[in-house]
């Protein structure tokens, strides 16, 4: 007969019930943090930790708690009483497990318990998630434009033929939605879409400088020295050459993103620095936002 | 050695050396053979100095069929000398400096008004440049040739300003790239001047940075770091151009793998049964 082994079926259960914890932990703080504010390092350890304990779960059960006994002779052939006396031979031996159901249980719940937490983001497509944090941005009307040093930005100082990159007066520079790039274009040359009509004094425009496929920053801006012979202004987002169209609203004209950069409403004011007339005229950031509206 | 475990090894060894030959090209890509100037008119007697009318006179057999008389430049295609259609950017006002790096680089002149500049190969002589240069800088003003002292800038200063307003095209270890519709060429060999031109007028699809984008200071700064790239420092090993962890990813699996495999081949038994 075999010894039972209470100590390993007691780790057993302590790990598959830590298990269970973590990955309701999971969904709860999926659940209740406001979406603009997912605390990434708290999931990640709760995930991770019930993988962990149901992975040695298995391990213990396998290694401790399932014999694995060598037959002497090779494995009998199908022949049906052989068959039997080895399942009886089996059984003679008896199991090291003594509480079967309670281990199955266990078992089930963190099993569940993961399969639910896998499915927790399915949260995100709404309507129970409140996603109005997502569409917030630093940006809103009257916020001034600074550059990398903090100085406010003077209309009279954007020059053409080269591009600018501008953050909103004391914000977190690092946000997704803060940086943005500022042109000074031909203001007759503009095409702008009907509804964004003096979003662009002096022909002075903004976007953001988040490329719209994978959140690279468009770093790239191409202008032609001499217009008549060469490919005419455009940003460019160098990790997959996405290229939008500035005088157009931002619209792409080559590469992967699918949809155009948010342009940002500007406005002079009567120092004569650009401030934000509003928010973006779409998300920020990487993704398909807007899958259910027509493309543009 | 069984026959099998022969060919193995010969597909193998096949196989790095196709693959060494490879990122050698890779590596050590040659630029153009140098080719002698053709293509160019010059008037007969050509003076030791140069001089606004030598200048003129080049300007007028080479440059006026694109760039018009005087410079007035020609925005609606016509016909010129040799069967070329001229169209070109008026150049008064761009001075000394735009006509300088367009011309010590060998972006011009260009054999079609159509053809992105490149600078294969420099066309005039050095005091052919300077006449023209004069020549230029005489249609109507505009800035002179910059003296850049990147002695003065900070090698540090420079990298982060490379990094915030160049690396986007010309990469962060300044050996160039593309955007859509253009090559972005590598910074290699390239004098000061040069950069410092290259910076304020924005050659071909680059824009251009004022000096309150980009201060004399810190352009000094950025040259420094840029010139730094023409021999960059490598931690060691195999610098394969520096042109990224791609191909010295490809080196790893495509010669360090196969000669693993041969060692271990040679070395190794089969484990008997």
């Amino acid at each position: 007969m075999r010894e039972p082994r209470r100590g390993a079926e007691f780790t057993v259960l302590a790990l598959l019930l830590i298990a269970t914890v973590c990955a309701i932990g999971f969904i709860f703080v999926y659940a209740f943090f406001s979406p603009a504010a997912m605390p990434n390092a708290l999931l990640g350890i709760s995930i991770g930790l019930c993988l962990i304990c149901i992975a040695s779960a298995l391990a213990i059960i396998g290694k401790r708690l399932v014999p694995s006994d060598e037959l002497e002779d090779d494995y009998p052939t199908e022949h049906p009483d052989k068959q039997a006396e080895v399942v009886e031979q089996i059984h003679a031996a008896g199991s090291m497990i003594t509480r079967k159901r309670l281990l199955l249980g266990a078992g089930t719940a963190a099993g569940c318990a993961l399969g639910a937490a896998a499915l927790t983001p399915v949260l995100s497509l709404g309507p129970f998630w409140d996603t109005a944090p997502l569409d917030r941005t630093p940006w809103k009307r009257g916020v001034r434009l600074v550059d990398e040093s903090g100085d406010p930005i003077a209309a009279g100082d954007v020059l053409k033929q080269t591009f600018y990159t501008a953050f909103p007066e004391g914000a977190d520079p690092e946000e997704i939605g803060a940086p943005i790039v500022v042109l000074h274009l031909n203001a007759a040359d503009l095409r702008m879409p009907d509804d964004r009509s003096g979003w662009t004094p002096r022909g002075i425009v903004a976007y953001s400088k988040i490329c719209t496929h994978a959140g690279c920053a468009v770093a790239l801006f191409r202008k032609p020295t001499f217009a008549t012979v060469e490919p005419q202004e455009a940003l460019i987002c160098p990790c997959h050459y996405s290229t939008f169209d500035p005088f157009t609203g931002g619209t792409v004209t080559f590469g992967p993103a699918g949809r155009p950069l948010p342009q940002l409403p500007l406005q002079i004011d009567s120092a004569g620095h650009l401030r934000a007339a509003g928010n973006f005229s779409a998300r920020v950031g990487p993704g398909w936002w807007n899958v259910r509206e027509q493309p543009t | 050695m069984s026959r099998a475990r022969l060919t193995i090894l010969a597909a193998t060894a096949l196989l790095a050396l196709a693959a060494s030959l490879v990122l050698s090209g890779v590596a050590f890509i040659s630029p153009a053979a140098a080719q002698p100037p053709a293509g160019i008119v010059r008037p007969d007697s050509e003076p030791n100095k140069p001089t606004l009318e030598l200048g003129s006179e080049l300007f007028a057999a080479n440059c006026s069929t694109c760039h018009g008389i005087a410079g007035r430049g020609i925005t609606h295609a016509r016909p010129g000398a040799g069967d070329l259609y001229g169209l070109g950017p008026p150049l008064r006002h761009v001075g000394a400096r735009a006509a300088d790096f367009y011309l010590r680089t060998g972006l011009m002149p260009l054999d079609n008004p159509h053809h992105e500049p490149s600078n294969d190969r420099v066309l005039f002589s050095g005091n052919e440049i300077r006449s023209l240069d004069r020549y230029v800088a005489s249609l109507g003003g505009g800035p002179g040739i910059p003296d850049p002292h990147p002695r003065r800038g900070n090698i540090s200063a420079g990298t982060q300003l490379f990094t915030e307003d160049c690396a986007g095209c010309h990469q962060e270890d300044a050996r160039g790239g593309y955007v859509t519709g253009a090559r972005v060429p590598p910074l290699q060999g390239y004098t000061d001047a040069e950069i410092a031109e290259a910076v304020r007028i924005g050659p071909y699809l680059m824009p251009k940075f004022s000096s309150r984008q980009i201060s004399n200071a810190q352009l000094n700064s950025i040259i420094r770091y840029v010139q730094s790239q023409n021999h960059p420092y490598n931690r060691g090993g195999w610098g394969i151009g520096n042109i990224g962890p791609i191909p010295e990813g490809l080196v790893t699996w495509l010669i360090a793998a196969p000669l693993l495999l041969i060692t271990c081949l040679i070395v190794g038994r089969r484990l008997k049964r």
